[in-house]
């Protein structure tokens, strides 16, 4: 009958510990570098394109992007940042890449999330939803053929799901059993259109039955749920047992992208979701625990702020492409 | 290669010893597509790939055309080395974004090579009706990063389906259904490649250049011969090549013959022919000696009807009477 935390050993107690000050690290440095760019770079007209973040979803990627081994593939979604930062980039790199400068991960040649890199085996998303899911498949298949044990990621909004590569990515997967874990970020809209007009039933988890997936939702602002969830996942890929898709309800608490106000989200939606704000939420539980000491997460806030201000400075010194990489790899010579 | 046989073989003969031979050098290698395995492919090109080389690496996949594209892109981010077939060209329209806008843009946006092959079995001459016989080259030819190739020849078909699986950034390959048992020759035998964005002069000629590729090379070596008979006579350059375009050869053997005839099955409006005609405009007007002619299918979608789809391609009949005019301008 005894609950299991009542079983937990003080090892096992440690260890979520530590798991906490990693995803508070994380969470916080997603949320200050995309507050950043949003709410002061891009309003200084410093940000030469689009600006889409995942303020109230940092737990996701995070709690998710955890679970992952350094040799698993990554296909994040354009709210999934903290996993370029799981992955060693660095938030001079983001700034500069929001900025159209050489120091990001295109060289300019394109702006804000659509960056990626096979080196850190994270993969670039296009702007049209759900194209890197049947290419998640892909990777895995590659995984397996090699003989590796390692296992993709694929990231995608709700609104993602509507798209037929989405189906089509899960039903390949499933059929060649390949080991991919797929993560829903249910933000609950796309740009101004919510799930009751992208799709007729429930939930994004309702989806996977239909392909022989097996599927949970979970609480996408809880990150110690949401790592759990993404472990019983990653377990059930990395034993040759096919695809597991969980769906994280969370809530977009900005508009689509930084031009949008999002007046068509009922601000009482808004109102109640911020209550359920995963950092805040993780800060309670730490303060609870008793997990973090007077100021020591103030702290954390103080150093990834100092952090953020010298990579914004770098970010600005970091040149333009000249024009004359304009043709530099079209292809691979020439 | 010195000491090196040869073999007669038909096309599809040519593509699948091309692509076998490939999987024997290179372990990374693999096909996927619907009805390959296990079928050996809707034409038989990849017939006895399964037995040889098994379920790992050969892979029949769900009528899914974007999961194939997508997914022969991820395996290929991460060094595989893909061939994916289209049952027909025609349905490569959904994979469409998966080509333009993935694989084709991932070298360019974040320097990620996808080596990768799609084979495309295009055009008519056999009675497959609308979505059965299309030539959609041109969709592929007017998107930076790709390649695009389109064998006539069994020895071409070969060595370009090898540099093909080799190079090393996304390669359409068109393969002409109507050739596919049609033609045999003496092909080289072992490794043998054909590099990618280098036309070939396959018939010298002194009075008019016809540019053409695919199943239409055919139907300009007829037209040549009949034309040879009048004392015309024809050079024709096989562009073999659609992306990149082998400019140079087009130019010279422009400046050489100073009359042109772009010749293709594919539709006039956006074709190859425009775009080769722009060109030469360009870049040899001071040779020329007449109009630029083209000769193409017109625009419309490709009928099933004997006589409609007659009328629909070109033919050497068409061909002579078109180089006939521009010869006497």
């Amino acid at each position: 009958m005894g609950a299991p935390a009542m079983l937990r050993s003080e090892k096992d107690v440690e260890q979520d510990r530590e798991l906490a000050w990693q995803f508070l690290r994380y969470m916080v440095t997603m949320r200050e570098v995309e507050d950043r760019i949003e709410r002061k770079l891009y309003r200084q007209g410093k940000i030469v394109g689009g600006v889409y973040v995942g303020r109230g979803q940092e737990a996701i990627p995070v709690g998710v992007g955890l679970t992952a081994e350094p040799e698993d593939v990554l296909c994040p979604s354009h709210r999934d940042l903290a996993l370029f930062l799981i992955r060693g980039v660095h938030p001079r790199q983001i700034f500069a890449q929001y900025m159209g400068r050489v120091g990001g991960l295109t060289r300019g040649k394109d702006g804000n999330m659509h960056m990626g890199d096979m080196n850190r085996r994270i993969v670039s998303i296009i702007s049209a939803m759900a194209a890197s899911v049947p290419v998640a498949a892909g990777a895995a298949l590659a995984l397996r053929y090699k003989g590796t044990h390692n296992i993709a990621y694929s990231f995608f909004g709700d609104g993602a799901t509507s798209r037929g590569d989405w189906h089509e990515g899960l039903n390949f997967a499933a059929v060649q059993k390949l080991p991919v874990v797929y993560v829903c970020n249910n933000n609950q809209y796309a740009y101004s259109t919510p799930v009751s007009k992208q799709m007729a039933c429930a939930d994004v988890s309702d989806r996977a039955p239909g392909y022989g997936i097996p599927a949970e939702i979970v609480d996408g602002n809880d990150v110690f749920a949401v790592h759990g969830a993404a472990r019983r996942a990653a377990e059930h890929a990395r034993a040759g047992n096919g695809p597991y898709l969980i769906e994280c309800k969370t809530f977009r608490m900005t508009g689509h992208s930084a031009h949008d106000a999002a007046e068509y989200v009922p601000p009482e939606l808004l109102e109640e979701w911020a209550q359920r704000d995963p950092i805040s939420r993780l800060e309670k539980k730490m303060a609870e625990k008793d997990w973090a000491g007077p100021g020591e997460i103030d702290r954390v806030y103080e150093e990834i702020k100092k952090e953020i201000d010298s990579a914004v400075d770098w970010a600005e010194k970091s040149p333009y492409p000249d024009a004359s990489e304009l043709t530099d790899n079209v292809y691979e010579r020439g | 290669m010195s000491g090196a046989k040869s073999v007669q073989l038909t096309y599809l003969e040519a593509i699948r010893q091309g692509i076998q031979e490939e999987m024997r050098r290179d372990p990374d290698v693999f096909l996927l597509g619907e009805d390959i395995g296990v079928y050996g492919g809707a034409f038989k090109v990849t017939a006895g790939m399964l037995d040889e080389f098994g379920e790992r690496r050969v892979i029949d996949t769900p009528i899914s055309e974007s999961a194939i594209v997508g997914a022969a892109i991820g395996a290929s981010l991460m060094g595989l080395r893909p061939v994916a077939e289209m049952q027909f060209a025609d349905f490569i329209t959904c994979g469409y974004d998966q080509i333009v806008n993935f694989a084709a843009k991932c070298r360019y946006r974040w320097g990620a090579a996808v080596p990768m092959v799609i084979r495309a079995p295009s055009g008519g001459g056999i009675h497959g009706g609308p979505f059965h016989s299309q030539n959609p080259e041109a969709w592929f030819t007017h998107t930076p990063g790709l390649k695009v190739v389109a064998p006539s020849t069994p020895a071409d078909a070969k060595g370009l389906i090898k540099s093909a699986i080799r190079d090393n950034d996304p390669v359409l390959y068109f393969e002409h259904k109507a050739l596919y048992r049609r033609i045999k020759e003496e092909v080289p035998d072992g490794d043998f490649t054909v590099p990618i964005g280098q036309a070939a002069v396959v018939r010298e000629g002194r009075d008019l250049s016809i540019i053409t590729y695919g199943a239409m090379v055919h139907v300009a070596r007829e037209a040549a011969e009949a034309l040879e008979n009048e004392g015309i006579s024809v050079e024709i350059v096989d562009l073999r090549t659609l992306a990149p375009l082998d400019e140079d050869t087009v130019l010279a053997s422009v400046r050489k013959t100073s009359k042109v005839l772009l010749l293709h099955e594919d539709t006039m409006t956006g074709g190859i022919g425009g775009e080769l005609a722009a060109r030469i405009a360009q870049k040899a007007f001071e040779y020329l000696d007449g109009p630029i002619v083209r000769l193409t299918a017109p625009d419309t979608p490709v009928p099933y009807s004997p006589p409609l789809e007659e009328a629909f391609l070109p033919n050497a009949t068409k061909l002579v009477e078109a180089a006939r005019s521009l010869a006497r301008y």
